[in-house]
C-alpha cells in the first residue's frame, strides 16, 4: 500500500492573472508506507507547495493526490498526518505538555488520556522532565523535538516536515536527524521531508526527490542505498558520499539561479 | 524588596512635586510673569496656587460650615462612586471592543466597513454626546426596568474605552503567524476552535496595553459625563461644585482634583493586577 500517491499533479497560483505562477506541473510520485522521502531543490521549485498540497492546506489545480487511499481532505479531517515546520510554532502560553496535547484537545480526548499520551510522546523525544516548562525556557533543538512530539501525538501514519531543522545549528541538527530516524523506526512512520541540505536529505532518506523551478517539477529521484541502520558512523560511509554526489549531480542539471541552501521565501 | 523600593520611589516623587510647588510659590511672581513678552509664568499667589499644607489640611475640615462630614469623606465617597461607574464602563467597553475585534477579524468586509467609523466615533466631542445619551437613556424602559441616570455616565466611559480595546484586540487576533494558522488547519480545527485556542491567547500581549488605555479613558469618560450631565454623587460633580467656590476657597478645588487622580490610580492598579494575572506565564520580553 502506498502512503501517498500523486498523479499528474499541477498547481497554478493566480491563474489567469498577470502574475500567474506555475508552481508545479505534472508531478508523479508514489511513496510507500514506512518510507522516508526528502524533497530537495532550489527556492521556488515548489517543494513546500507539494507538501502543502499533500497536507490539504492548498487545493491542486489539476491531477490527483491520495493519502492513505483517501482524498487529502479526508486524510486531514481524520488526522492521518502530523506536520512540523521550520519554526517550531509552539504556543508560548502553553506548557510543553499542553502543546503536545493540543491536537488531542481539538479531537475531544479527555484530560487523563491526553496527559498520558503527552508523557508518552515526551518519553519518545527524550524530554520527560520538561512537561511543565514553557517553550521559551527551552533551547531551539528542544523546541523542535516538542514540535515533533506534537506532530506525532495522534500517532499518525504520515509525518510531513517542512525544513524542521533549518533554524538549528549544525551540531544540533545532526543530532536531531539521528533522533528523528530512531523515532520513525520505532513508530514506523512514513515521512515526507522538505530540506535545503543535501547531506541531510541523503542521511535521512530512502529516496531523494530532486526538483527544479520555473515551472516546479521533479527532475530526478535518487535512490539512497545505505546498508543497515543509519548512525553517526554513516556520515563517513562511502555509500553516504555516493548518495551526496548523486544528488548534487542531479541538482547541477537544475538551473542554479538561487543558492540551494538558504532561507526559502514563500 | 523590589516592591518596597517602588513604593518608596513613588512617595519620593510625590514629595518632590510638593517641594517644587512650594519653591515656585516662593520665587515665582505673585501676579504671573512674562518671558520675552509672552505671559508664560503662572501666578503664584495663594488663590492660584494654595500651599500644599493648606490643601491637605482642608481634607479634615467639614465640607460646608456646620456639617459633620469632613471633606476627605465626601471626596472619597465621590471617588468610589465614580470608580464603580468607570468600572462598569470599562467592562462594558472592553466587552464590546473585543466583540467588534472578533467580528472584524472574522469578516474582512466588516473590518473595512467598521474601522473608519470607530475612528470617527472617537472624534465626536464627549461634551456634545453626554446630554444626548442621558436623554436617550431616559426614554428606555424594558419590562419595568428603567434606565438609571448613572448608567449614561458609564455608557460614555464605555464609549471611550472600547476603542483602544477594539484596535488592540484586532491587531492581536491577527498576530498569529501563517504557520500557526496552517497548523490549526492541519488539525482540522474549526474557526471557533482556532479563535479560542490560538487567536485569543495570542492577542493577550496586545490587549493588555490597550486595557491600560481603556481604564484611563473610562475614568475620563465618566468624569466628563458627570460634569456635563450634572450627575450627583461622583467626583466630577464635586470638582464642578468646588470650582464655583474657587475664588474664595481655592484649596477646596484641589481636594477634589486629587480625588480624581486617586480614582485614576485605582483604575490603573486594577488593570495592573489583571496584567500580572494574564501575563504570568509569558516570556519575560513580552511583558509590558
Amino acid at each position: 500500500m502506498s502512503a501517498v500517491d500523486i498523479r499528474g499533479l499541477g498547481k497554478v497560483f493566480n491563474q489567469g492573472a498577470a502574475n500567474q505562477v506555475d508552481a508545479l506541473v505534472d508531478v508523479d510520485l508514489s511513496i510507500a508506507s514506512g518510507e522516508f522521502v526528502s524533497l530537495i531543490g532550489p527556492s521556488g521549485c515548489g517543494k513546500s507547495t507539494l507538501l502543502r498540497l499533500v497536507a490539504n492546506l492548498l487545493e491542486p489545480t489539476s491531477g490527483s493526490i491520495t493519502v492513505n487511499d483517501k482524498t487529502p481532505k479526508q486524510a486531514r479531517l481524520d488526522q492521518d498526518y502530523g506536520m512540523a515546520f521550520q519554526q517550531s510554532g509552539l504556543f508560548e502560553w502553553r506548557t510543553v505538555a499542553k502543546n503536545i496535547e493540543l491536537p488531542l484537545e481539538l479531537k475531544g480526548w479527555d484530560k487523563s488520556k491526553r496527559r498520558e499520551r503527552a508523557m508518552e510522546m515526551l518519553e519518545l523525544v527524550k524530554l520527560p522532565d520538561f512537561a511543565e516548562h514553557y517553550p521559551w525556557q527551552l533551547s531551539g533543538g528542544m523546541q523542535q523535538r516538542v514540535a515533533i512530539a506534537r506532530a506525532l501525538a495522534v500517532h499518525p501514519p504520515l509525518l510531513l516536515m517542512d525544513e524542521p531543522f533549518g533554524a538549528l545549528d549544525e551540531m544540533t541538527r545532526e543530532h536531531m536527524q539521528s533522533e528523528l530516524l530512531s523515532i520513525c523506526r520505532r513508530t514506523s512512520t512514513t515521512v515526507v521531508f522538505v530540506t535545503h541540505s543535501i547531506p541531510e536529505a541523503v542521511y535521512l532518506s530512502n529516496r531523494v526527490v530532486v526538483m527544479s523551478p520555473r515551472p516546479g517539477r521533479i527532475t530526478k529521484i535518487v535512490d539512497v542505498n545505505i546498508e543497515g541502520e543509519r548512525t553517526d558512523a554513516t556520515r563517513d560511509n562511502a555509500a553516504f558520499f555516493a548518495g551526496i554526489t548523486a544528488v548534487r549531480e542531479a541538482l547541477r542539471g537544475v538551473e542554479m539561479s538561487d543558492h540551494v541552501r538558504g532561507i526559502e521565501d514563500r | 524588596m523590589k516592591r518596597f523600593r517602588r513604593v518608596a520611589l513613588f512617595l519620593t516623587s510625590l514629595l518632590l512635586v510638593a517641594v517644587a510647588w512650594e519653591v515656585y510659590k516662593l520665587v515665582g511672581p505673585e501676579a504671573g510673569g512674562k518671558i520675552f513678552g509672552w505671559s508664560l509664568l503662572p501666578r503664584s499667589n495663594d488663590r492660584a496656587m494654595p500651599h500644599v499644607w493648606e490643601m491637605l489640611s482642608r481634607y479634615a475640615d467639614p465640607e460646608v460650615r456646620g456639617s459633620d462630614r469632613q471633606i476627605w469623606r465626601v471626596v472619597l465617597a465621590g471617588a468610589w462612586f465614580s470608580f464603580r461607574l468607570a468600572l462598569v464602563g470599562f467592562v462594558v467597553g472592553t466587552f464590546f471592543g473585543i466583540c467588534l475585534a472578533v467580528l472584524m477579524c472574522r469578516f474582512k468586509v466588516a473590518e473595512r466597513g467598521i474601522l473608519p467609523y470607530l475612528v470617527v466615533s472617537q472624534t465626536v466631542p464627549l461634551i456634545a454626546l453626554a446630554p444626548l445619551v442621558v436623554s436617550w437613556g431616559g426614554k428606555i424602559e424594558v419590562f419595568g426596568w428603567s434606565w438609571p441616570r448613572w448608567l449614561s455616565a458609564s455608557v460614555l466611559g464605555a464609549f471611550l474605552a472600547f476603542f483602544p480595546v477594539a484596535v488592540g484586540a484586532l491587531k492581536g487576533l491577527q498576530s498569529p503567524p501563517a504557520a500557526s494558522i496552517e497548523l490549526m488547519q492541519s488539525y482540522a480545527a474549526s474557526w471557533t476552535q482556532t479563535l479560542f485556542k490560538l487567536r485569543f491567547p495570542a492577542s493577550v500581549p496586545f490587549v493588555v496595553p490597550a486595557l491600560k488605555l481603556a481604564a484611563s479613558s473610562s475614568v475620563i469618560g465618566v468624569v466628563v459625563a458627570e460634569i456635563s450631565t450634572g450627575l450627583k454623587g461622583g467626583i466630577g460633580r464635586l470638582i464642578i461644585e468646588y470650582a464655583r467656590a474657587a475664588t474664595s476657597d481655592p484649596a477646596k478645588v484641589f481636594t477634589a482634583v486629587f480625588g480624581a487622580a486617586l480614582l485614576g490610580l485605582a483604575m490603573a492598579g486594577f488593570v495592573a493586577l489583571a496584567d500580572m494575572f494574564m501575563m504570568r506565564n509569558r516570556p519575560k520580553e513580552a511583558t509590558t
